[in-house]
């Protein structure tokens, strides 16, 4: 994708700790991208409703435990198309595992890919280019 | 109200009557506890007899002849020892010689009942007995507390020592990938992040070191007479530089020549504490108002702010170990969440406690009273620190 392609999408990026929505800001931006950032999820619905990203980029665990599960099924109803990347260090943390690849996974985590945290700038963005493309 | 279950084991039929009629309507009021206990009993006229009942549901309390036609109750014990490790046995018997008493104490056997006995005798000790078995479970249950608590403090712990870090090391990631430019300059934003994080975690330990101290006790007090007007003059330096750069005053109301008898460093602390929180939690051109006062022995600090305040809901939950109230305002300030829960066990190192008014969007009052240190509040806290041991 060229840079111009790239100024043409935004991506909205949604946690609750500052410096991951900075981190991504900045990476995001430095490869191109516009970028919205919001810290909860009513702020996140609230861009999605008023149709801004072409991208997502969310946190599972916010002011509830499940405010990303949401947000990716929300973004993905409002545009099945739309590139959805799920950011998490519950795996690490708390044990649990789960990944987005089984059809089962598939049919109730509505995110394209799962990434643990801390997410790598290069796995950031080949996703989304690899997202964007299909 | 509770039930604990009781076995009375008597080959005389008039016995196994008494032992029923006296328990089944008794009711122990138990005062240290604060309970009622009742009684549900039943009855077995031989030793093979309550064996094979206590094998199946150990009673709560054994109520045992020692004298009975088959197996005598040494042997009952010796038999269900295995499968009733909680139960209190009271050994009920008419020949009490010395050799019988050490071994079925031996054995585990909490009380003796001689026969001939009354209903009152018979009360008395079932009472002592449930008093026992009630505390016992009290104090497990103390304990299992004291230990969820426990890991929950350092689950948390855990969980606030590993943010800061996996933040930095995304950071440090983007350093590597040169993932922002390829000049110094672009990353000025991120390293400046960086030290903040660090700074949070530094302070974190920190806290938790001073916390560990005095709650440990092993914290070595020095009591001399601390200048008050000087105290409260060094903590408004110490956050002089960041009350400045978002244009916050600080003003203070301090009586000329206020002192008090206490330890320097816990003072700073209690001050630094209250003072730093009333600017980090303030508004840009907000203020800060110091006040303290003397009446007596009792000294009341007052630290005001006009900053982002709470709900009664926040403020309920405020003094507890990791609690910081996470909301969109506090995102951007730095806190250990052990700050005001220090504060809290400082307080009460000088007998005193601490306390907030708040209004959510206008601002926090905390106020803290404290008493003089003195030697002999010193040696009490020290006597009260054994008897909680």
């Amino acid at each position: 994708m060229s840079s111009t392609e790239k100024a043409k999408l935004t991506v909205l990026v949604v946690d609750d700790d500052p410096d991951f929505r900075l981190q991504q800001e900045l990476t995001l931006k430095a490869a191109g991208y516009q970028v919205v950032t919001a810290a909860n999820r009513a702020q996140a619905e609230a861009v999605i409703a008023a149709n801004t990203p072409d991208a997502m980029i969310a946190d599972l665990m916010m002011e509830e435990a499940d405010d990303g599960f949401i947000l990716c099924y929300m973004a993905k109803k409002k545009d099945p198309k739309m590139p959805v990347i799920l950011a998490t260090s519950v795996a690490g943390e708390r044990g649990i595992e789960f990944d987005a690849t089984t059809d089962e996974e598939k049919s109730w985590i509505k995110a394209d890919v799962l990434l643990a945290k801390p997410v790598r700038a290069e796995q950031v963005l080949g996703e989304l280019e690899r997202l964007f493309k299909e | 109200m509770l039930t604990l279950h009781v076995l009375g084991v008597d080959d005389e039929l008039g016995m196994r009557h008494g032992l029923e009629r006296a328990l089944a309507a008794y009711q122990a009021d138990i005062p240290d506890i604060g309970d009622e206990v009742n009684f549900d009993i039943s009855l077995a006229e031989t030793g093979e007899q309550a064996v094979e009942i206590i094998k199946a549901q150990a009673p709560d309390i054994l109520l045992l002849d020692y004298k009975l036609p088959g197996i005598n109750g040494l042997e009952v014990l010796d038999q269900t020892a295995a499968s009733a490790e909680d139960m209190l046995t009271i050994m009920i018997t008419a020949y009490a010689s010395i050799e019988t008493a050490i071994s079925a104490t031996k054995q585990g056997v909490y009380d003796f009942l001689p026969k001939p006995f009354t209903p009152a005798d018979l009360k008395h000790t079932v009472r002592k007995a449930a008093t026992r078995i009630i505390l016992a479970r009290r104090a497990r249950e103390l304990e299992q507390e004291n230990k969820r608590v426990r890991f929950d403090f350092i689950r948390v712990l855990g969980h606030e020592l590993k943010a800061p870090l996996s933040s930095i090391s995304s950071y440090l990631y983007l350093f590597q990938d040169h993932a922002l430019g390829e000049t110094l300059k672009d990353y000025d934003n991120i390293s400046e992040r960086c030290l903040t994080r660090l700074e949070q975690m530094r302070k974190l330990i920190a806290d938790l070191l001073d916390m560990t101290r005095i709650e440990s006790g092993q914290k070595s007090r020095s009591i001399s007479t601390v200048d008050l007007c000087a105290a409260v003059e060094r903590a408004v330096d110490l956050i002089k530089v960041e009350a400045d750069s978002r244009n916050i005053q600080v003003k203070t109301e301090v009586p000329a020549d206020c002192s008090m008898a206490g330890d320097s460093t816990e003072i700073d602390m209690i001050l630094n504490n209250l003072v730093s929180n009333a600017v980090k939690y303030n508004r840009p051109d907000g203020q800060v108002n110091i006040s303290l006062t003397r009446d007596g022995t009792c000294i009341t600090l007052r630290v005001a702010d006009t900053g982002i305040g709470m709900t009664p809901e926040e403020a309920d939950k405020l003094f507890g170990e990791f609690v910081r109230i996470r909301n969109e305002k506090t995102q951007d300030i730095l806190g250990s969440g052990l700050g005001l829960s220090i504060l809290k066990k400082l307080s009460a190192l000088y007998n005193g406690d601490i306390s907030v008014e708040s209004k959510a969007d206008k601002g926090s009052t905390f106020t803290v009273r404290l008493h003089d240190a003195s030697l002999a509040t010193e040696n009490e806290r020290d006597d009260s620190r054994a008897e909680n041991r």
